[in-house]
């Protein structure tokens, strides 16, 4: 029996002292190297913003970050200078372009502003009304006797502001906006002088503030949402980030 | 019995008096050690020698002057920056000729001595994060180069805020002290056994490219030690840690890498990040291929940073994790082998950051992001986003990265990025 057995029980042995060829013994054989390629693309460069302002910069109102895909060109540029050189305060921001020229954020921003994506329907939240009235008269008509234009009157009729330089205020998160007026308010957000916003903001009481961040940010967008050509007529207020 | 108290006043009044006599000792040390030392003469050209000031304009770039005597957002050169160091935050100073507020009213005398000896025009000890201790290597005439560079600059009139340094940093007696302890005013000697371009090189990065200043270590005052070793030390109040520079061993390849990242802020084996993407930026693009080399010549004879010990392996279930998080968020970029995107993405196979022996920079890389700096030689560089992740999962995908490909470095925990947020 044992003699018979024998030949299995020694080729077991040998097969067991023999050495395992290195492609057995190793996990499944790796894909055939091949060089790893990105697209050439400005798209691709811009992987770091979009990792916080959502896929192609198109962050939705509902979180706090701002939608920055089809924002005029020179307003992202100049935000984008101001994050970097210290006129708007956002230390990951300012890290991420520390190092980084004029020209290529230019580029940077031309490649946000051409992005011209839809957008999501604004969020459904309970209305107050008289929060709704307030926010809307600011917004549409703004308020004389304060000294306050309606931000109609800069950021375009259908307020998907105007190119270059004024940014649209629809699509937005209501406390991106809360936050933004209120930066004015206190000097932690800067523009070019004379720095028209930060006039105005500090002509808004907080309950303004509240009540038109809330009436933006539940608007939904007209049909053509990109900004309008720049306007004929004068701007109301002295601006100086918004070249003449 | 009677005598006792009689022996115990007189050893006490020994005591003291010898205690008396060591302090007195120890600040006339101190004070030899703080005189004004002699002037070499001022180079002969006038400073308004228009090659003189290009030249002047050169090296301000190759000492990153602007660095920190530029406020963020500020004008070049007019001070305002302030500098973290544990002993307080030091603002760096005017450098603009303005007569109320910056160096208006200084000679060609006044700014040697500030970079060769430390002290101001005023004769007040100037305070060492101002690099006076490499600085002092500078040779007069690039000192008066410079000088005539910032001479040339236009006036601004913006007053200097006044360091805010604790008690007793903010004294001259202490300064006085450190100096003792740490500084001797000194000059680059060539070492004749030396190519030019060796010398060059080493007058590049010990003098006024004052590397020492991140790449060495510091003692508990704030004192480089044994500064032209270069053996990588930690920044003082930055979470960055600054690798060791010596390229010894590592071949001509290396030193090619190392021109290669100064020059564009990427190379073949990482690129520039954190505070060295600052110093690429502002300073090193600039130089001139040949300056680049030299010093990259002279690194060649420091020693390597040591091969690191192989480290415990990360615990299997935290390598499964970080392998899944790899493959999902980083290998698009990096590489599923880690190879990285010539001239994009960094490789992390064999990229000496990688496997250094603190984890910090690849954890301010992962919090933060960031992108290589944009230089003339990469104007548009790709980018890494903030990944907004738990710092179980960011310390699992750098256990994972350094403990794949043939690494073995340490593995991360999660603490380890706790205390960096």
């Amino acid at each position: 029996m044992i003699r018979r057995l024998l030949p299995f029980i020694l080729a077991a042995f040998v097969g067991l002292a023999w050495p395992v060829p290195p492609a057995l013994a190793a996990d499944p054989p790796a894909k055939p190297a091949t060089v790893l390629q990105v697209p050439d693309t400005l798209a691709q460069r811009a992987l770091a913003c979009t990792g916080c302002h959502g896929p192609q910069g198109r962050a939705t109102p509902t979180g706090y970050l701002p939608r920055i895909a089809g924002k005029p060109a020179g307003y992202l540029h100049q935000q984008l200078l101001s994050f970097r050189d210290g006129r708007r305060q956002h230390d990951g921001m300012a890290r991420l372009l520390q190092n980084l020229t004029d020209d290529y954020l230019m580029a940077l921003a031309g490649h946000f502003a051409a992005l011209e994506l839809p957008y999501p329907a604004p969020p459904r939240r309970p209305v107050d009304e008289a929060s709704a009235t307030l926010g809307r008269q600011l917004v549409e008509q703004g308020d004389a006797g304060r000294g306050l234009p309606a931000c109609v009157q800069c950021h375009g009729a259908a307020m998907t502001g105007v190119s270059p330089a004024i940014p649209g205020l629809l699509g937005l998160p209501r406390d991106y906006l809360v936050a933004q007026l209120g930066a004015w308010r206190t000097g932690a957000r800067q523009a070019t002088a004379p720095d028209c916003m930060a006039v105005l903001a500090k002509r808004l009481q907080p309950q303004d503030i509240g009540a038109v961040a809330e009436w933006l940010s539940t608007r939904p967008l007209p049909a053509d949402t990109r900004p309008a050509v720049a306007a004929a007529q004068p701007l109301p207020v002295a601006c100086g980030s918004v070249a003449p | 019995m009677t005598t006792t108290p009689i022996t115990w006043r007189r050893w006490a009044a020994l005591a003291s008096g010898s205690l008396g006599v060591v302090l007195l000792a120890m600040a006339a040390t101190v004070w030899r050690l703080n005189r004004v030392t002699d002037l070499p003469a001022a180079s002969a050209m006038a400073v308004t020698d228009a090659r003189l000031v290009a030249r002047g304009a050169y090296l301000a770039r190759l000492g990153n002057c602007a660095g920190c005597h530029t406020a963020r957002g500020g004008l070049a050169y007019a001070g305002g920056r302030g500098l973290a160091t544990p002993f307080g935050t030091v603002v760096a100073g005017n450098l603009t000729p303005d007569p109320l507020t910056g160096l208006g009213l200084w000679n060609a005398d006044d700014f040697w001595r500030a970079l060769h000896d430390g002290r101001s025009r005023d004769g007040r000890l100037l305070v060492p994060a101002f690099p006076y201790t490499e600085f002092t290597q500078i040779v007069r005439a690039d000192s008066d180069a410079l000088f005539a560079y910032l001479r040339s600059l236009r006036p601004v009139p913006q007053p200097n805020r006044p360091h805010e340094l604790r008690f007793p940093y903010n004294t001259q007696a202490a300064q006085a002290v450190w100096r003792a302890l740490y500084f001797r005013p000194g000059s680059f000697r060539p070492e004749p056994a030396r190519s030019a371009e060796w010398n060059r090189g080493a007058y590049l990065v010990r003098g006024l490219g004052h590397c020492a200043a991140c790449h060495a270590p510091r003692n508990v005052l704030g004192a480089t030690q044994d500064a032209q070793a270069l053996a990588g030390g930690q920044l003082p109040m930055q979470p960055w840690y600054a690798p060791a520079l010596g390229l010894a061993g590592l071949g001509e390849t290396a030193a090619a890498h190392m021109v290669a990242l100064l020059k564009t802020g990427t190379g073949p084996q990482g690129t520039a990040s954190g505070p060295m993407a600052e110093v690429v930026f502002n300073s090193t693009q600039h130089w001139s291929e040949a300056d680049l080399q030299a010093a990259a010549l002279y690194l060649q004879d420091l020693p390597a940073a040591p091969a690191p010990r192989p480290a415990q392996p990360a615990p299997p279930e935290q390598m499964a994790l970080g392998a899944q998080l790899y493959a999902r968020h980083c290998a698009d970029c990096h590489g599923p082998r880690g190879e990285g995107v010539p001239g994009a993405y960094p490789p992390l196979a064999g990229n000496p950051s990688v496997r250094l022996a603190t984890p910090t920079n690849l954890i301010q890389s992962v919090l933060h992001g960031g992108f290589a700096p944009a230089t003339a030689g990469n104007p548009q560089p790709y980018g890494m986003p903030p990944m907004q992740w738990q710092d179980a999962e960011i310390a699992a995908v750098l256990s994972f990265v350094r403990q794949s490909w043939g690494e073995s470095a340490g593995a991360v925990r999660a603490l380890d990025v706790t205390k960096l947020r």
